[in-house]
């Protein structure tokens, strides 16, 4: 090329081509293994709409705005929303699923500590958006 | 080259001219204009953040719908009004010159397309529309107040089709009015930088354009296409959208980079590194702009195997950009750099491209996504785009071109202030909202609970633009100060390079 040879440039490009190679086998494998809901666990159908959430346990028990759950156990949310789309978020569990109305999104995790975090919206739904959140409580089982 | 200030004509000739570098002069000013005006927006979501409004305190914007209009015209303002018309700008005055021809191939529609944009404005503006950037369907069709969201609706299709009249001039100057010595494998990397975008243009926009037709017949209630309420799909939206405005990004970055191409090799005094391999990663990147569209849409609920697919398709794009880092440092090697306010701009530049480009493989790896999406991270890594290499490239080529469209020098010493006030600027914004991110502040938000961690970075990123609008104060008064009063440029070589690396395209083109 030009004059000069470039094997330089044709090393760099292969290592930025086996970063990005391996990056990508590693997110697909740790994908692969998050996707995969454990088949005990219990259901919590999450509805977004401007400007709360709404969560009602498999027992039928409805929060707005608060979820208890307990910790060591697996949960499966089922997310959908009642008017725009909302993005349903706990951080620290790195739960986010979008709320799109028509559609159901699911999405699972498991509580390993006992605490307080937050839930928010997450994707921008109008007035209120900044401030549609919640808290998540993980407490010990009842029983 | 042209000088345009130097002759003063009546401000008319200038408005009624179809002559390339009038419109050059005409894009570039208006494009300036709305650089500050969509800065000063950001300004006031900077200082509205720097606290938590605990009690009514730290409270600049009167309410959320007043600070989301704010962001929504801040983003549109910078992306169709200053970004894509100064690159307009810019590709009016050099590419045909470049290509050695005497004005752009439809001198008249390079005119319309310009003339396009002031309505465009005013529409945006006037109506102050608040459903982001991206207007999501169903919010914008059932929730966002009206007529803000009809103007905006039609100002953007003003702007997409003035988009794509630009486009076909550029595409047709380049291949069919270069000069008939000039293959195409002469054409500066500059020149091919405009030929790429304005391809990936041409493919991109019409699909938005129909989004926008359909979003705004469902706002009329005529139709249903994206209202699930009247059994339409609002992913399906976000798929056109996307399809777009994922090459659309490229068509922002890939003129600045054509931009770095000119500066950096005269200043580093060395011919390019290699100019194939410029020319090849344009082209690719033209090419996987359109295999990573739902890298936006991982959290929509797409099915594993669609994620992985986009996964691929986005890293696929990591090559190209990394093979025009490594050109412009392999240019530098070892050259007699000078370090003039140009050169500064475009190595900073660079340097952010670099960082930015890393944060983006973190979005691309799909379970990494999930902390990131719609926090502020995202907001810190597309501005590092956007404002650490683009706006820097922009920015430091208006330097290199302004002695030859004023005649005059600007002052060096403030120029140099500019830069590094933004640079440390930039960082403290968007480097911090990138962390800020990860700890999970969610991006369009009003406010926030007083979280210890939130405060502190909101604090320090305000700090930064604050920073960053000194330096453009800066900036602002030395434009008009020099273009008006500094010294006389010496137009063979302005930055005192030494002639053989000057500017080889010593042709004017007279007025006709
Ligand atoms: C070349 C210049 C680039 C520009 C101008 C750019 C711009 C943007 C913009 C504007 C967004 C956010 C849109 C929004 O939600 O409002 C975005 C998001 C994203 N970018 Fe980039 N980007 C660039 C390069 C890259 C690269 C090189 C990668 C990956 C290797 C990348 C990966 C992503 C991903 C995955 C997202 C989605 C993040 C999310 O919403 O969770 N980008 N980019
Ligand atoms: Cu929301
Ligand atoms: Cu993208």
């Amino acid at each position: 090329m030009s004059g000069h040879s470039n094997w330089p440039e044709w090393i760099y490009v292969a290592v930025v081509i086996a970063l990005m190679a391996w990056v990508g086998a590693e997110a697909w494998e740790a994908e692969r293994l998050i996707e995969h809901v454990p088949a005990d666990a219990e259901v919590i159908k999450v509805t977004g709409q401007q400007w709360f959430w709404t969560f009602e346990h498999e027992d039928g028990t409805k929060e707005i705005g608060e979820l208890h759950v307990e910790v060591g156990k697996a949960y499966k949310f089922e997310i959908m929303s009642k008017d725009v789309i909302h993005s349903f978020n706990i951080h620290d569990y790195v739960v986010l699923l979008d709320a799109v109305p028509g559609r159901v999104n699911v999405v699972w995790f498991a509580p390993d500590a006992v605490g307080e975090h937050d839930i928010q919206c997450r994707e921008y739904c109008g007035l209120i958006h900044y401030n549609m959140r919640g808290t998540l409580y993980v407490e010990e089982p009842s029983t | 080259m042209v000088l345009e200030l130097a002759k003063p004509r009546p401000i008319w000739q200038i408005m009624f001219s179809t002559h390339h570098t009038d419109i050059g002069l005409l894009y570039l000013i208006s494009s300036l204009a709305f650089l500050f005006l969509g800065g000063s927006l950001a300004l006031a979501i900077r200082i509205e953040l720097f606290l938590p409004n605990v009690e009514g305190a730290g409270q600049i914007i009167a309410d959320s719908m007043t600070f989301n209009r704010i962001f929504t015209v801040h983003g549109t303002t910078l992306i169709f009004l200053f970004i894509i018309p100064f690159a307009s700008a810019v590709g009016n005055y050099f590419v045909p010159i470049m290509v050695r021809y005497k004005d752009m191939a439809y001198p008249k529609l390079n005119a319309i397309a310009f003339w396009m944009i002031p309505p465009a404005a005013a529409l945006v503006w006037l109506g102050f529309a608040d459903f982001t950037w991206y207007a999501q369907p169903p919010y914008s069709i059932i929730s966002a107040p009206g007529p803000a969201a009809d103007m905006w609706i039609f100002g953007l299709k003003i702007l997409g089709v003035s988009s794509v009249l630009g486009a076909i001039n550029f595409v047709v100057t380049i291949l069919k009015c270069k000069h008939p010595d000039m293959s195409i494998g002469q054409v500066p990397l500059l020149a091919w930088s405009f030929l790429a975008t304005s391809v990936i243009i041409i493919v991109a926009i019409p699909t938005f354009a129909a989004a926008l037709l359909m979003l705004l017949t469902d706002r009329l209630g005529i139709s249903g296409f994206f209202n699930p309420a009247m059994g339409g799909d609002p992913i399906a939206y976000s798929h056109l959208f996307w399809f777009t405005f994922h090459p659309e990004v490229y068509v922002l970055v890939i003129p600045a980079i054509g931009m770095m191409y000119e500066i950096i090799p005269r200043f580093s005094r060395k011919p390019i590194y290699s100019y194939n391999s410029g020319v090849f990663a344009f082209v690719m990147l033209s090419l996987v702009a359109f295999s990573s569209w739902a890298h936006h849409m991982f959290a929509t609920g797409m099915s594993f195997t669609e994620k992985t697919v986009f996964m691929v398709g986005t890293l696929a794009a990591v090559p190209a950009s990394a093979m025009h880092v490594f050109n412009f440092i392999a240019t530098m090697w070892n050259g007699r750099i000078k370090f003039a306010t140009p050169m500064m701009w475009a190595v900073g530049g660079i340097a952010l491209f670099f960082a930015a480009g890393a944060g983006g493989v973190v979005n691309s790896a799909m379970p990494l996504d999930f902390s990131t999406h719609d926090s502020y991270w995202v907001v810190g890594h597309f501005h590092l785009f956007v404002m650490g290499t683009i706006a820097f490239g922009s920015i430091g080529y208006l330097y290199y071109m302004f002695p030859y469209v004023t005649g005059r020098m600007y002052n060096e010493t403030a120029g140099k202030i500019h830069f590094f006030l933004s640079f440390v600027g930039t960082i403290l914004v968007f480097f911090t909202q990138h962390v800020l991110g990860l700890y999970g502040m969610p991006r369009r938000v009003y406010d926030y609970p007083p979280i210890p961690e939130w405060i502190a970075m909101n604090q320090i990123a305000s700090v930064g633009a604050m920073i960053i609008g000194i330096s453009m104060a800066i900036f602002l008064v030395n434009m008009i100060y020099s273009s008006a009063k500094g010294k006389l440029a010496d137009i063979h070589d302005p930055f005192g390079l030494g002639g053989k690396y000057y500017y080889p395209f010593e042709a004017k083109n007279p007025h006709h």
